[in-house]
């Protein structure tokens, strides 16, 4: 596993809330999230790093998508363009 | 009774770096000042390193000869301080009542909370691993002094639980050094005594104690006994400013009166701009120094006049230096305080035969601090600072400095 920084669309509400929409991966696919399940502060165990938590549905399997500081990274699997 | 949590971040620095690159866990590290720029010591290791027998404080040279796979990285204050900052937030979920003491350390009064010491401490210690990817050990007492012994007893992601019933059985077989303000010189003091764990203190007359060591013998004996009835400081409470000071590691070691002379200005220029800034001045001018050994000490004097003038800070502590250092081995750290302030504009003395110079000088000193907050710190230099570049290269005001908040509040 490592520590993929991805772009991401997020809509942000006029309370500050943010809820992130569409996940784009390195090689151009882009993955729409389904549903946000939960956000928390959170560090990642597996690939290390720290920020707000999201836990978000893509594709009915549950995905960590992390904002550290600005910066957004998922926790990838060391197999090219695998969530 | 109070309920006091001293809580602890374990081998901080290292374990913040330890967050951002999980694989360092795994080998032995430190994170360790510039060797380049002569701060080249261990500032925190983790625990591969600390079986390893590496030190904090000790030189990264020292530190590589005791284990040669050691990796070393250079530290991110931001970052530290963005952690500590996250931790006081989960604290304050708990109370208002909190106190740091660097970035590392904080107590917190829990007193009166719907949960006990203990369960808050593991909660704490829960969301600290959960949310921070950090360990913390928590001391739980019903004073400061017991908390912070108890952060210290197990690590690391502990809570130690230290009661009036328990405290004669955990705290006082603990070396006397282990209580805060017991430094080498007390410990002598305290072992002429045969006074060599905190129960020997305790046991002992709190006179005996006064007559050794005067009031901080008294103060001891009140720790010992678990009396310490200190209150932790609310998060928004700053402790009133005591003393103004810099101190400075040179690029390299200081050989003779001149270069001291040199790095003495700097630190007096700093120093007196950030007492004017506060719109405050000093009575009593201190000087430290620290030779290539690391052997140290200060010496103080009280001047006739309160000062925020960086000639006169500067004539006192080259005037302490001059009678104090004999020059045995060559300097390689110096640092030049102002203490007993008061404000500027408050009631000074009048003096009959007003010095004009004097006022000059001020007017002298405000119009450079104005050309280098313009202009920047090298737009003005002392003509004395120009031949060397190394020297003149330190700006001791805008150098990083983190340091823990004072303890004594009278």
């Amino acid at each position: 596993m490592h520590r993929a920084y991805v772009r991401v669309l997020v809509d942000v509400d006029e309370t500050g809330k943010v809820c992130p929409l569409r996940i784009y991966w390195e090689d151009g696919r882009s993955f729409s999230v389904d549903r946000l399940l939960d956000t928390r502060r959170a560090a990642s165990t597996k690939v290390g790093g720290q920020g707000v938590r999201y836990t978000c549905r893509v594709r009915g399997r549950e995905v960590y998508l992390f904002e550290d500081e600005g910066r957004w990274f998922v926790e990838a699997r060391d197999v090219p363009g695998e969530i | 009774m109070r309920t006091i949590l001293h809580s602890d971040l374990n081998n901080f620095y290292a374990s913040v770096e330890c967050v951002y690159a999980p694989h360092l866990k795994k080998v032995p590290m430190a994170v360790c000042g510039d060797p380049e720029a002569r701060h080249g010591i261990v500032l925190a290791k983790n625990m591969m390193a600390k079986a390893a027998g590496i030190q904090t404080g000790e030189a990264v040279w020292q530190a590589k000869q005791k284990c040669p796979g050691l990796v070393v990285m250079p530290p991110s204050y931001g970052r530290y301080q963005r952690f500590s900052r996250m931790m006081k937030e989960i604290y304050a979920d708990y109370t208002f009542r909190i106190e740091s003491f660097g970035l590392d350390e904080c107590w917190l009064d829990v007193t009166g909370h719907r949960m006990s010491g203990p369960e808050i401490a593991d909660e704490l210690r829960r969301r600290a691993r959960e949310e921070l990817g950090l360990t913390l050990s928590v001391g739980v007492s019903f004073n400061k002094i017991f908390a912070k012994l108890g952060s210290d007893m197990k690590k690391p992601d502990a809570t130690t639980v230290i009661t009036p019933q328990n405290y004669r059985q955990l705290v006082w077989p603990l070396p006397a050094a282990d209580l805060l303000f017991v430094g080498p010189a007390t410990r002598r003091r305290l072992l002429k005594r045969n006074l060599r764990t905190i129960g020997d203190i305790a046991r002992c007359d709190p006179n005996e104690m006064r007559a050794a060591l005067g009031k901080n013998g008294e103060m001891l004996w009140i720790f010992a006994n678990g009396l310490d009835r200190t209150p932790v400081m609310e998060a928004d409470e700053s402790a009133p400013v005591k003393s103004v000071g810099n101190s400075t590691t040179t690029p390299r070691d200081i050989a003779d009166e001149q270069d001291a002379h040199m790095v003495l200005m700097l630190l007096s220029e700093s120093v007196a701009e950030r007492l004017r800034e506060q719109g405050l001045m000093g009575r009593v001018v201190s000087l430290g120094v620290r030779d290539c050994d690391l052997a140290s000490f200060g010496v103080q004097r009280k001047l006739a006049t309160a000062t925020a003038l960086a000639s006169e800070i500067c004539g006192c502590a080259m005037e302490l230096f001059r009678e104090h250092y004999r020059w045995g081995k060559p300097i390689r750290s110096l640092g030049v305080s102002v203490s007993d302030l008061e404000y500027a504009d408050g009631d000074a003395q009048l003096t009959m035969f007003p010095d004009t110079g004097r006022e000059r000088r001020y007017d002298l000193e405000n119009a450079v601090g104005d050309i280098r907050r313009r202009f920047g710190h090298y737009a003005i230099q002392r003509a004395c600072l120009i031949g060397c570049r190394e020297f003149g290269a330190i700006n001791p005001r805008d150098d990083h400095t983190i340091h823990p908040v004072g303890w004594k509040n009278g």
